[in-house]
């Protein structure tokens, strides 16, 4: 069983008349019909305000979440919707009672997440996903976002990733070891996000179709640090880690909003060195992600 | 985005957050103005660059000449004005090159009874703006959070409720303030909080916020740098901005949508992704090389694009190779062979080039590297791209 994406999700992109909306989705589709044989289609419309009724490349684009919940039975949503808007999209999605957001939009304020933390941490039915990720995959069941779904193969790695590309790297470098993910996911490079390391450490432990954990982490923040406490205690399977920024300067932003070391803080070997404690196989070098799970698997024998 | 203390402090003063009294100088005469203006005895005379540190700084050129300084006269204001604007300070945030200074700020004189710290930044972990206090004013919070852990005060607040009045008393109480100080911090820090979220602020930082010698509390330094995410709903905060303190190759990398930061090393870097564009600097690192930038062309990057990062790699003089790393996902690796092909003809590059390409289209794009005829080095995995990139400098 993977986690997150399973055969049950059907889904609906929000913002699916935009051009990087419309043309991820048509992604999606051909993920889910051309690498994973599904029969019925897995992303069943799109929701653009004013656009309901229309229809566009096969999808029917509906006015508002609930409707199109209601015409298609989605239970999930993917989230295309520009940065001024997409905290309303979000917050609208779990009213209508979605029960996984995914949202790829990237350059989302800060005060308009902590907002939306805020009501989704009442709503525990509703799990978001990002924003500013790549999405969610299970390999030979869909994806959901804008991985390219050919360098993910079928397995037992759980993946977390707080980044785009280097999440393919490390798909990449695992498919070239023979090791391919239950599932996949990118959880944001945005100091707010909705899914954290810990919630999918958790996840993972208990998914009974996932057998190790690779975790990508970056400079900024202190989740890795969190992370590694969580591991401490609650996780039993093999885990591997890289983190990426062990040469950054303080004080500049490298590209994500939260990838910054502020005030001495957030820096690589402050993670590495707690996640190293806890006994995680932490990946010397970002070429050395696929080994380093290898690695941690034959360390517990 | 980062602003000046004197606009910061405007922005107090009309969001009702009591400030001193002062006056933007940009010449000696206007700095010699100031001090008549305030009518204070005594005057402060503070450089503006973005960078903190500067009363401990000294000037380049006038090596006693300290970066914020008190004046008794005009004619004073006046000399120190002169050899303060134009000339270079150099603070323990500005690096060894420092900052040059155009504008000052001249404040009237207080009567200062205690000097505490202020900040409000975002609680990641908590997902909440948080007010950071400490009776250990003019410190920087990092060294307070070291040596007196036990003195810093934190206290989250609902970003839609604000700041409530029994949370300022508590951090009043906390301070150690007397009956006025809690009164006037029931006042002030509910502002600063309603400034940090109505300004979309990641950060308001008051170091030091001063008790006059009355008690109350005035804001004697702001610190304020905005969410570059949110500066689509201030359009008047585009002309907060002062280019002079920005890198002008990060200015420009920003205008073509790239992500770009200067750094020390010789290895220029183009990579596509965030995390991708760290992890290739801290491979080139692993392998003996310094990384002469951070570059990210993003996820859809088109010919122009990857022509302007290119040229911004190679305005910077130390740049002695490059390492280009895509791995193609929705970009195809063809299309980026394309953009640094006809980037490379159009520029003209005469470093070594080491190109590692992975994803979408990979060996149509290694035909056409290959067919090109140009001195370009193929890598074929992340390794094998940084062990190369740092060979052709040992050359």
């Amino acid at each position: 069983m993977p986690i997150l994406v399973t055969p049950e999700t059907r889904f609906i992109t929000q913002g699916i008349t935009g051009r990087a909306g419309l043309f991820h989705s048509q992604k999606c589709r051909e993920y889910a019909a051309d690498e994973c044989g599904r029969s019925e289609p897995v992303l069943v419309g799109g929701v653009t305000p004013g656009k309901g009724g229309s229809d566009v490349d096969g999808f029917p684009v509906f006015d508002s979440v609930r409707q199109a919940m209601d015409e298609t039975g989605a239970n999930t949503s993917m989230v295309f919707v520009p940065p001024p808007f997409c905290a309303d999209a979000i917050l609208e999605a779990a009213d209508a009672g979605i029960e996984l957001i995914v949202a790829i939009t990237e350059g989302i304020p800060v005060t308009d997440m902590v907002l939306v933390k805020r009501v989704l941490d009442d709503n525990p039915r509703c799990r978001l996903i990002g924003p500013n990720c790549p999405g969610v995959i299970t390999p030979g069941v869909a994806k959901i976002g804008i991985m390219p779904g050919y360098i993910h193969t079928p397995g037992t790695v759980g993946l977390i990733s707080k980044s785009g590309t280097l999440t393919y790297e490390a798909a990449w470098q695992l498919g070239n070891v023979g090791l391919g993910q239950s599932t996949a996911i990118g959880i944001g490079g945005d100091p707010i996000i909705g899914t954290t390391f810990i919630d999918l450490l958790e996840l993972f432990e208990n998914d009974p179709g996932t057998d190790a954990i690779l975790m990508i982490g970056e400079i900024g923040g202190d989740a890795e640090i969190r992370a590694a406490e969580y591991i401490k205690d609650h996780v039993t399977k093999p885990t591997a880690a890289f983190i990426a920024g062990k040469t950054a300067p303080p004080g500049k932003r490298m590209g994500h909003a939260g990838a910054i070391i502020s005030g001495g803080s957030g820096t690589a070997a402050e993670k590495i060195e707690a996640l190293q404690a806890v006994g995680v196989e932490v990946a010397e070098s970002p070429a050395d992600m696929g080994s380093a799970v290898q690695r941690a698997v034959e360390r517990r024998g | 985005m980062k602003i000046h203390e004197y606009q910061a402090k405007q922005l107090f003063a009309a969001a009702d957050v009591p400030v001193p009294q002062g006056v933007v100088a940009r010449s000696p005469d206007e700095a010699a103005k100031a001090y008549e203006e305030l009518g204070t005895p005594v005057a402060v005379v503070k450089s503006q660059i973005h960078a903190g540190g500067r009363g401990k700084g000294r000037f380049k050129e006038h090596p006693d000449q300290p970066g914020v300084v008190l004046v008794k006269s005009a004619e004073q204001a006046r000399e120190n004005a002169e050899r303060m604007l134009g000339s270079t300070l150099v603070t323990v945030q500005t690096g060894e090159e420092g900052k040059q200074v155009n504008t000052l700020f001249v404040e009237q004189g207080l009567d200062i009874a205690r000097e505490l710290y202020l900040g409000v930044v975002i609680d990641r972990e908590v997902g909440l703006p948080v007010v950071i206090a400490s009776s250990e004013g003019g410190m920087a919070i990092e060294e307070i959070a070291h040596e007196h852990p036990e003195k810093i005060i934190r206290e989250h607040f609902d970003p839609a409720i604000g700041l409530r009045p029994y949370q300022a008393r508590k951090i009043a109480y906390a301070l150690g303030l007397d009956a006025t100080g809690v009164r006037s911090a029931e006042n002030f820090l509910p502002k600063v909080c309603r400034f940090f979220v109505d300004g979309d602020c990641s950060m308001t930082e008051i170091n030091p916020l001063v008790v006059t010698g009355e008690g109350e509390l005035l804001a004697l330094d702001a610190k304020v740098t905005f969410d570059d995410n949110a500066l689509f709903r201030h359009k008047d905060y585009k002309d907060l901005r002062d280019l002079n303190e920005e890198e002008p190759t990060e200015v420009q990398a920003q205008q073509a949508g790239l992500s770009y930061v200067k750094l020390d090393g010789n290895i220029g870097c183009l990579v596509n992704g965030a995390g991708l564009a760290m992890s290739t600097m801290d491979l080139i690192k692993l392998h003996g090389g310094e990384p002469a930038n951070f570059l990210d062309v993003g996820g859809g990057a088109n010919v122009d694009q990857v022509t302007e990062a290119f040229r911004i790699i190679l305005a910077d003089e130390n740049v002695q190779a490059i390492l280009v790393n895509i791995f193609g996902g929705i970009m195809k690796c063809d299309t980026i062979v394309e953009a640094l092909l006809a980037a490379y003809d159009s520029i003209g590059i005469t470093v070594p080039l080491v190109v590692r390409l992975e994803g979408t289209n990979v060996e149509k794009a290694r035909e056409m590297l290959a067919e090109s005829g140009k001195k370009i080095v193929s890598a074929t995995d992340l390794t094998d791209a940084a062990k190369k990139v740092v060979g052709t400098l040992g050359a």
